[in-house]
């Protein structure tokens, strides 16, 4: 039974991770529906530019608040402008494989610029072993944890909660009524762009420690994002904690209970069960479709 | 539609008479180019022509290639495994046509990749059938006539001798009503279905047969490469198809040849930029969608497209002046 | 102008294809590493390794007189373009190459080099490549087959093991050494009681941790690349469990002690080569690589600087630059660091082109790598 309870803590700690990446993704569709298949490199980007403040000296937060400055500049302003802005009314293709090209460019010229190894990152919350009625967990998974459900609940608060947030949703609902209301729709999809690359590096902060900085890491953490993404709801924030965090406990007692090998089947069932049969995700609200 | 026809057999005598003086390098990349392309029509097929999302093409490409190969370690002939690799890659893709009929856009697109995601697994899990992480190595080719296919030159001949029927067959299709009854799935089901075109039907067919073409390709890709693994036939071969079909142009009908020609030749040509030539590449797909979003057939178009504008506004500016002159 | 657009690509190709012109006055070599994708840590350093030793070697005045020149191709880590690209080696008329690393890779193109006679040496570890009996393929390290043995002779022998449960990656390298490993610990009486696949890039090792723990094995065997390495050790250290745990090259390398920190500390493996030996020749090594790429050079660094060093010293034992000629010197070669350096260890060579060498046994003590034991080469042993 404390087994079972050590991978279901472990679960809910690597799933947290999963769920960062989800939610700036869901957003950004929600937002501007732009899907971004460069979602994982966006997140890789951020984690060595940290690392490259880190070896210059600064300290662990001033690097992080500085790539956050950058972050909301290229991968939010500069994404924006540059790339899904002139693709996007040509349907859902052109981004799609604009954005892979962008995660193969970014993949490569990361690979390329800097080193195709990976290299440790300094951990917020350090490696103390935290034992808790015969768990054992790390203080940097229950931070990670933490800091997850803080980022999204602080992001679903933001979006029901202040005007802006509630101008954002409505640009997400019905792009037309919001302009005719006096919205500046171009501006809250820049601020939802903005905030993709914020929770991006925040992303990137709690998880790299364990993912360790490698040119190809954004490869396994996107895929995973999608799925709990989808899991939890594509037009829900909410959602994609819990999707993430379902996609990670499965994936451990997968493991552990039924084949390794196969683990990564568990959370595909469960996934495609999701969409053919609720495609709106676990917490989401049904999408009409539009004739 | 006679300017198409004198391009493709403009392209077909390029694609006869250049590769007997390429060395043996330049023939493989040929051919690799030829069975992409031959997988990528289908995915134009399922999305250029049917307007579906599909991003689990690679899983045909993985089940025809690795049908071709088990059959042939058990000593059964090519020319029964490939029939075999098209039957099961056509009923697969009818089952994965049926999510189609319940998700739309990006979720379809991700049910594919999970299907995909779940093909792959098998392939790497089920060792006693299809090797595993180790694949099944030393494939051989198969014969036509008596005649050998073993050199490179003459299995080239037979993939683009393959390509050619494939490709004739897709014209006949997309030119007969099932062809309008897919472009109408694709502008406007709703409409097409008050029409009396049975959505469900079609659907299902795009993706089926997209599916056989690329079971196809993957058997001709077991023979050319004579060692197949799980790792080709994953998630990012997918994403590379649907790249080549969006570059090429999707719903053009010379698109997949194209676009495979940018997924496969150009890394090769950008292989002087040394270590950054795959940034480069990446660099050159972004401004290519930036540049032409309707992908790279569509230039034709947007010249016509802009000389009507400039004949149209022409047009304007004289019946403007006409009136002017008259009040 | 569409005709135009399929001429440039077929001229292009044209050039491409002709593009290897033979020139006499060097010494031709063609590497085919994996630079991208999942291998392209092992490639890169495979390929460091190389460039350092042709710069030296043509500082020095190359072989026989004549420069080393070498042209290095990205497989991106795919068998299908790894065949393609050995048949361009074989088009340009190489005198050897060298690589891939990848075992799936090295396999296909193992077919075309064998067919035209190219001489071949690679760091893949895959115990099928040199059972296959083709004369034209030589190691730059132990195959699976060598190493394995001697680790489980360790966990039999001196750790006096009953049960071992195997932590391993789950893809062709993986399983090569799984397989090999159960192998020889069976033939020593020791039974592998868990048998856990991971897969590549696994985040979390929960799960297969646990397996281990919950089998009670008496040692736990790691046999992963390097990240997960690091992580499965980290979690060995979290769930507190105080078995040895012993692994080959990779477990102790500098990476993952870089990477994995304290709950490195105490872990055993079985090291063919490694910067940190007692060996002169190594340390050298080691400042050299450093002073050049700044980052400690890692086993792979080590295969593709030796692998030059070997067939330099295999084209002056044949006296001429000649590929019937290096590949008859190859058999049986010995190679005395005393009389070329750049081997760092002496060698020898089987006529299937295994190679026998001294090697290690490391233990990680205070974030170093201290090693425990000298192990001769086999052929001394007589073993």
């Amino acid at each position: 039974m404390l087994d079972f309870i050590q991978l279901l803590l472990s679960g809910t700690a690597t799933g947290a991770i999963y769920a960062l990446a989800a939610l700036g993704f869901t957003l950004l569709w929600q937002a501007s529906g732009t899907i971004n298949f460069a979602q994982g490199e966006f997140v890789m980007l951020p984690a060595f530019m940290m690392l490259a403040f880190n070896a210059m000296g600064l300290p662990l937060l001033a690097g992080f608040a500085l790539t956050c400055v950058i972050a909301v500049l290229v991968l939010g302003w500069g994404f924006k402008r540059g790339i899904a802005d002139p693709l996007l009314r040509f349907g859902m293709m052109p981004i799609v494989v604009a954005t892979l090209g962008l995660s193969i460019a970014i993949r490569n010229g990361v690979r390329a610029g800097f080193s195709a190894e990976a290299h440790p990152f300094p951990s917020l919350f350090g490696d103390k072993l935290i034992h808790v009625a015969g768990v054992t967990l790390t203080a940097a998974d229950i931070g990670t944890l933490a800091a997850a459900v803080l980022l999204v609940l602080g992001t679903q608060a933001y979006l029901s909660r202040t005007v802006t947030g509630r101008a954002m949703q409505a640009v997400a609902q019905n792009t037309e009524s919001a302009t005719v209301l006096g919205i500046n729709v171009p501006r809250m999809v820049f601020y939802t762009f903005a905030i993709n690359a914020l929770l991006a590096c925040a992303a990137a902060l709690l998880v790299t420690p364990t993912y360790l900085a490698k040119f190809d890491m954004g490869e396994g953490l996107a895929t995973k994002a999608f799925f709990a993404a989808i899991i939890g709801g594509f037009n829900n924030s909410r959602g994609a904690l819990l999707g993430g965090v379902i996609v990670g406990v499965s994936e451990n007692l997968a493991a552990a209970y039924v084949s390794p090998a196969y683990k990564d089947a568990v959370a595909l069932v469960i996934f495609m069960l999701v969409i053919l049969f609720k495609p709106q995700g676990l917490m989401g609200q049904r999408v009409e479709r539009k004739v | 539609m006679k300017k198409s026809i004198l391009f493709g057999l403009a392209g077909l005598a390029v694609l006869i008479a250049v590769p007997p003086f390429l060395k043996s390098y330049g023939i493989y990349l040929f051919s690799t180019w030829l069975v992409y392309t031959i997988a990528n029509m289908g995915l134009n097929l399922t999305v250029g022509y049917a307007g579906q999302k599909s991003l689990g093409h690679a899983a045909f490409f993985g089940i025809g290639a690795y049908t071709v190969a088990i059959l042939m370690q058990h000593g059964v002939s090519f020319w029964i495994g490939l029939p075999a690799a098209m039957l099961g890659c056509f009923v697969v893709g009818l089952v994965l046509g049926f999510p189609a009929l319940r998700v739309q856009t990006i979720y379809l697109a991700f049910a594919t990749l999970g299907f995909n995601t779940a093909v792959w697994l098998v392939l790497r899990n089920e060792e006693w059938l299809t090797g595993g992480t180790f694949g099944i190595n030393n494939i051989g080719r198969p014969e036509l006539l008596g005649l050998s296919l073993e050199s490179p030159l003459a299995y080239y001949y037979f993939v683009l001798g393959i390509a050619v029927v494939l490709a004739a067959f897709m014209w006949k299709l997309l030119h007969s009503p099932w062809g309008k009854a897919f472009t109408a799935l694709r502008d406007n089901p709703i409409r097409a279905e008050s029409l009396g075109i049975h959505i469900q039907t079609y659907t299902l067919l795009s993706f089926a047969i997209g599916a056989v073409y690329a079971g196809v390709a993957g058997a001709l890709f077991a023979s050319l490469v004579q060692f197949i693994e799980p790792a080709p036939f994953a998630v990012g071969t997918s994403f590379m198809m649907y790249l080549m079909v969006v570059v090429g142009g999707p719903g053009y009908f010379f698109g997949p040849l194209l676009g495979t020609a940018v997924g496969v030749l150009l890394p090769e040509w950008l292989r002087f930029a040394q270590a950054w030539y795959l940034f480069v590449f990446g660099g050159a797909v972004v401004l290519l969608m930036l540049w032409l979003p309707d992908g790279l057939l569509s230039i034709p178009d947007r010249i016509k497209a802009r000389r009507h504008a400039r004949e149209a506004s022409a047009a304007r500016a004289a019946n403007a002046a006409k009136l002017g002159v008259q009040a | 102008m569409t005709v135009n657009r399929r001429t440039l690509i077929a001229c292009a190709a044209l050039l491409l294809a002709t593009a290897g012109t033979q020139a006499q006055q060097t010494v031709k070599i063609a590497s085919l590493q994996e630079l991208s994708g999942t291998g392209a840590t092992v490639g890169t350093n495979f390929k460091n390794g190389m460039d350092l030793a042709i710069r030296e070697i043509n500082a020095a005045g190359g072989i026989l007189g004549k420069k080393i020149e070498v042209t290095h191709s990205d497989t991106q880590s795919n068998p299908g373009v790894a065949k393609g690209l050995a048949q361009k080696a074989v088009d340009e008329d190489v005198l050897a190459v060298f690589g891939p690393g990848f075992s799936g890779s090295m396999i296909v193109s193992m077919n075309e080099t064998r067919r035209a006679q190219i001489p071949n040496f690679t760091g893949a570890e895959a115990a099928a490549i040199t059972a296959q009996g083709n004369p034209y393929v030589y190691r730059t390290s132990f195959g699976q087959a060598t190493s394995m043995p001697k680790i489980a002779r360790y966990m039999a022998n001196n750790l006096k093991a009953k049960t071992v449960a195997v932590i391993y990656v789950n893809n062709d390298f993986g399983k090569g050494g799984r397989d090999m490993v159960t192998k020889s610990l069976g033939e020593l009486g020791v039974k592998v009681v868990a048998d856990i696949s991971t897969d590549p890039g696994k985040l979390d090792f929960a799960a297969p941790v646990l397996q281990a723990k919950q089998s009670n094995a008496d040692v736990i065997f790691v046999y992963t690349n390097e990240e997960e390495a690091a992580r499965a050790l980290r979690e060995i250290r979290k769930q507190g469990i105080a078995k040895p745990i012993v692994g080959e090259t990779v477990l102790t390398s500098q990476k993952v002690i870089e990477l994995a920190g304290e709950a490195a500390n105490g872990a055993v493996a079985h090291v063919g080569l490694s910067v940190d030996a007692p060996v002169p020749a190594m340390r050298a090594f080691r400042a050299k690589f450093e002073r050049d790429y700044k980052y400690i050079p890692d086993h792979n660094c080590i295969k593709g600087y030796t692998g030059v060093y070997v067939m330099k010293a295999a084209l002056e034992k044949a006296g001429k630059i000649d590929r019937a000629a290096l590949a008859k010197a190859m058999k049986g070669l010995t190679v005395n660091v005393a009389k070329e350096p750049g081997v760092l260890m002496d060698v020898s060579y089987d006529d299937k082109g295994d190679l026998d060498r001294a090697s290690f046994l490391v233990e990680v003590k205070n974030g170093k790598q201290e090693v425990k034991e000298v192990l001769p080469p086999l052929g001394k042993k007589g073993a």
